[in-house]
């Protein structure tokens, strides 16, 4: 688990190496899921254009180049996209999260909803699925009957997951994926979903960020980004790792320079972020925290179980508020 | 406890990946896409159900049906084959058939789960209270009987009865629960362990009229010589036992109330009455199989007086044995006087249902994996025992109600139905079930397959012993009856 955003922000910082020779796959992977190469491209000229909200991405690529990064790693890491569904590989412990994170999210967005709908119980719900990774997150939700988009700035993940909803029907017309990030998707919204262009960014029941906010360094405008995608009374999933010397030293001293299980480098201590600092940043973007929960991982069972204690990985879930008026537009107009 | 298991769960599913793991390199990505768009094409002409049933016998059928009510299953495509013909019974037959079954209580709840219990009552069934099991060459005997003989220990039912319920509940399926009569599976194609991008991931089902199916999740309920098990190469633990079991349909000398199960273990094997209505029984006697053929062609009046004997004759007790369980049985009681129960007296047999007497051979076998990646055996397919305890059909059951519960919950979690974890949960939980049962009634056959002093000594008391201890009597009770 702990590596693997460590390999998607290596490898978008090796994109230009890869993609020239899987560009036919991708091209046609993306055709497949309605959209081009090309809107892909404008999507990152456009990125490059938006000064305000770009800071968090670049970091992301930042912070990977920041590691010493030597070829055999990278070799390693250039497997890792092909390892996304083997659940006894690298991201086992990913896998195994779901047990955990799908019924968080499930259970969370249920209480909120009044229909049941039998066998798809999350049916007409919008999910947007930040840095989906190989679609491990996304496919479950999308099974469950929700219309999920995952969005992931690697592109060889992207294709992964693309390649590997496309087999499953009860998946592949329910869940897409774009190779873009969060700011993109919040500025430019969806070409093709925009009727009105004040409107179409807000169109997400839910956000989900798994594992992902403790490799981001400006986490105001990811919060500011959630709130622009989501609807009103829309929730905000978050799973991450606490900061405290307990999760330094199980993450960053155990998990990377005894046991090796996650490479060195993957984690930067500095960027990981306690509950209380994530629900002062959220509340102060025009979110109410609902709950936080603690979730532990035993490595010989392979299996996370729920505890009170937040100590090293925690689980938030937060509602942006109805009233958008009063909190959420004044740190949304500031970068218009 | 929960988590105690997972740990050689996840081992046992790291073994099954090393053996057929499979690297591809990096570069092949160019590839797989191709590969994977011709595929896809593919994919949409061939529809990809999400659970397919190999074998519409009472388990498979049953499957079928516990999948397509479950609420969390809503919507999923769930296909049953079966090689036979449809079932229906309009009206029951006045005859009684000869191959019947006894369903335990946790088997019929899981029946009235799908409804087919109702079908089955008001068709035809018959409960007994009671069941004792004694012993030919000695006095000892056992009886199990619920308190005060109010509720019931099991039912006898006739396996047509079962399907032809079933059947009838499965036509009242949605129509994402489909059913293929007359449909041969000529060929399993299995996918690889773990998803590599540039293969078809299901299973491929291809069926004698040359259609193919794809299904994420295969299910083998096609019996004792299944074939989804030896295309698998599945291991299994199995042997004849040398016996063949005759079975007919009794007629009693005159009405009872006939409400119990009697068996009796001759050294041959053992012989069992089973109540079928007031004047009439099922036999199900396993015996050696030239003694199986002389009593198949014997004339009517020597079959039964071979039956009343087999169940009356005090030939095979000996002496010593003799008053040896009588003075084990006199301490027992002196300890435990209200323990332990009289005996009874079978009733005796008048003739047999015509052209109802039939043998067929008797074995055991045990599968060593219940489940491969994306297929799980259920019923005969995974496991086969003697019929001496009534439990064959009710592992099966068993398995239905543990497997349905499972997808359910993985299908509430979004998960991919075929996915290995619950897949060995299933496995685990059921064979830390079937295996002792299996075991243990091997080794009862095994015990009471002999005349030899010393077993027959050690069964004496050990039978006696039991009788006398009803904690013990109701733990065997209430884990046979699950």
């Amino acid at each position: 688990m702990y590596c693997n955003k460590f390999g998607t922000s290596l490898m978008f910082g090796l994109k230009g190496l890869e993609a020239t020779s899987a560009r036919g796959a991708f091209q046609r992977a993306a055709a497949r899921s309605g959209f081009s190469w090309a809107a892909v491209c404008k999507q990152r000229t456009l990125r490059q254009r938006r000064s305000a909200c770009a800071g968090m991405h670049q970091t992301g690529v930042r912070s990977a180049v920041h590691t010493t990064v030597d070829p055999g790693e990278v070799k390693r890491f250039q497997l890792l996209a092909n390892k996304w569904w083997d659940e006894e590989g690298e991201f086992a412990a990913l896998h195994a999260m779901n047990d955990l994170r799908v019924p968080f999210v499930r259970d969370n967005l249920l209480n909120a909803q009044r229909e049941r709908h039998p066998g798809q119980p999350l049916a007409g719900l919008r999910i947007l699925d930040v840095g989906c990774g190989g679609g491990l997150l996304s496919e479950p939700l999308g099974r469950l009957g929700a219309t999920v988009l995952g969005i992931d700035p690697v592109e060889g993940s992207v294709r992964i997951a693309q390649l590997h909803a496309a087999h499953d029907p009860d998946v592949r017309d329910r869940v897409s994926y774009r190779a873009c990030t969060l700011e993109e998707l919040a500025g430019g919204g969806e070409a093709q979903q925009q009727p009105q262009p004040e409107q179409g960014v807000t169109q997400f029941d839910a956000v989900v960020a798994s594992e992902v906010v403790e490799h981001l360094a400006d986490l105001d405008t990811f919060a500011i980004c959630c709130s622009r995608v989501l609807k009103p009374g829309g929730s905000l999933f978050i799973t991450t790792l606490n900061k405290t010397n307990l999760s330094y030293a199980l993450a960053i001293v155990v998990a990377e320079q005894l046991l090796h299980i996650v490479p060195r480098g993957t984690h930067d201590w500095e960027k990981f972020v306690s509950p209380v600092e994530l629900e002062r940043l959220l509340e102060s973007n025009g979110f109410l925290v609902q709950s936080v929960q603690g979730m532990l991982y035993n490595p010989i069972s392979g299996a996370w179980s729920w505890t009170s204690n937040t100590e090293i990985n925690y689980a938030l879930h937060a509602v942006k508020q109805d009233d958008e008026s009063e909190d959420g537009s004044t740190p949304l107009g500031g970068p218009r | 406890m929960h988590k105690l298991t997972k740990a050689p769960l996840a081992l046992n599913g790291l073994g099954r990946c090393l053996i057929t793991e499979k690297h591809l390199p990096p570069v092949n990505i160019i590839r797989r896409g191709l590969v994977c768009s011709e595929n896809r094409t593919d994919c949409s002409k061939t529809e990809v159900y999400d659970v397919i049933i190999s074998g519409g016998g009472m388990v498979g059928s049953a499957m079928a049906c516990s999948l397509g009510m479950d609420p969390n299953l809503a919507g999923k495509k769930i296909l049953l084959l079966e090689a036979g013909h449809k079932k229906v019974m309009d009206r029951v037959p006045d005859t009684y058939s000869t191959r019947v079954s006894s369903i335990s209580p946790g088997s019929a709840t899981l029946l009235s789960g799908i409804g087919a219990w109702e079908q089955v009552t008001r068709m035809r069934c018959k409960p007994y209270k009671r069941m004792q099991v004694w012993d030919a060459c000695s006095d000892a005997l056992i009886t199990f009987d619920k308190e005060d003989l109010l509720d019931e220990m099991a039912y006898i039912v006739e396996n047509d009865v079962v399907v032809a319920a079933i059947t009838r509940q499965l036509d009242a399926m949605p129509e994402n629960v489909q059913v293929k009569y007359k449909t041969k599976v000529v060929k399993y194609t299995w996918p690889m362990p773990h998803h590599a991008a540039e293969s078809i991931p299901w299973v491929k089902v291809t069926l004698a009229n040359g259609q193919t199916l794809q299904t994420k999740l295969l299910i083998g309920a096609d019996g004792p010589n299944s074939m989804v098990r030896q295309k698998l190469g599945i291991p299994t633990v199995k042997w004849n036992y040398d016996q063949s079991a005759v079975v007919a349909v009794l007629h009693l000398s005159e009405p009872t109330e006939n409400n119990v199960a009697w068996q009796r273990f001759l050294p041959t094997g053992p012989i069992a009455m089973l109540p079928l209505s007031d004047t009439e029984s099922s036999l199900v006697w396993s015996t050696s199989h030239h003694l199986a053929e002389e009593l198949l062609v014997l004339d009517e009046e020597s079959f039964v007086d071979a039956i009343n004997s087999a169940f009356w004759s005090n030939e095979n007790q000996s002496d010593l044995v003799e008053t040896a369980g009588a003075l084990f049985r006199g301490a027992l009681s002196a300890i435990m006087p209200s323990a332990g129960s009289p005996r009874q007296l079978p009733p005796s047999v008048a003739g047999i249902g015509p052209k109802s007497r039939v043998m067929f051979p008797l074995g055991v076998g045990h599968a060593s994996e219940y489940i491969r990646h994306r297929v799980a055996l259920i019923g005969d397919a995974a496991h086969r025992v003697h019929p001496l305890a009534g439990q064959g059909v009710n592992l099966g059951f068993g398995d239905v109600a543990c497997l349905t519960h499972l997808l359910s919950q993985a299908a509430f979690n979004g998960k991919d139905l075929g996915a290995i974890q619950h897949l060995l949960e299933y496995e685990t939980e059921r064979q830390r079930h079937n295996l002792p049962m299996m075991t243990a009634i091997d080794l009862m056959k095994r015990l009471y397959s002999t005349n030899a002093a010393p077993a027959v000594l050690l069964r004496t008391f050990g039978l006696q012993a039991t009788n006398m201890l009803p904690t013990l009597k109701e733990q065997i009770m209430a884990y046979a009856s699950k």
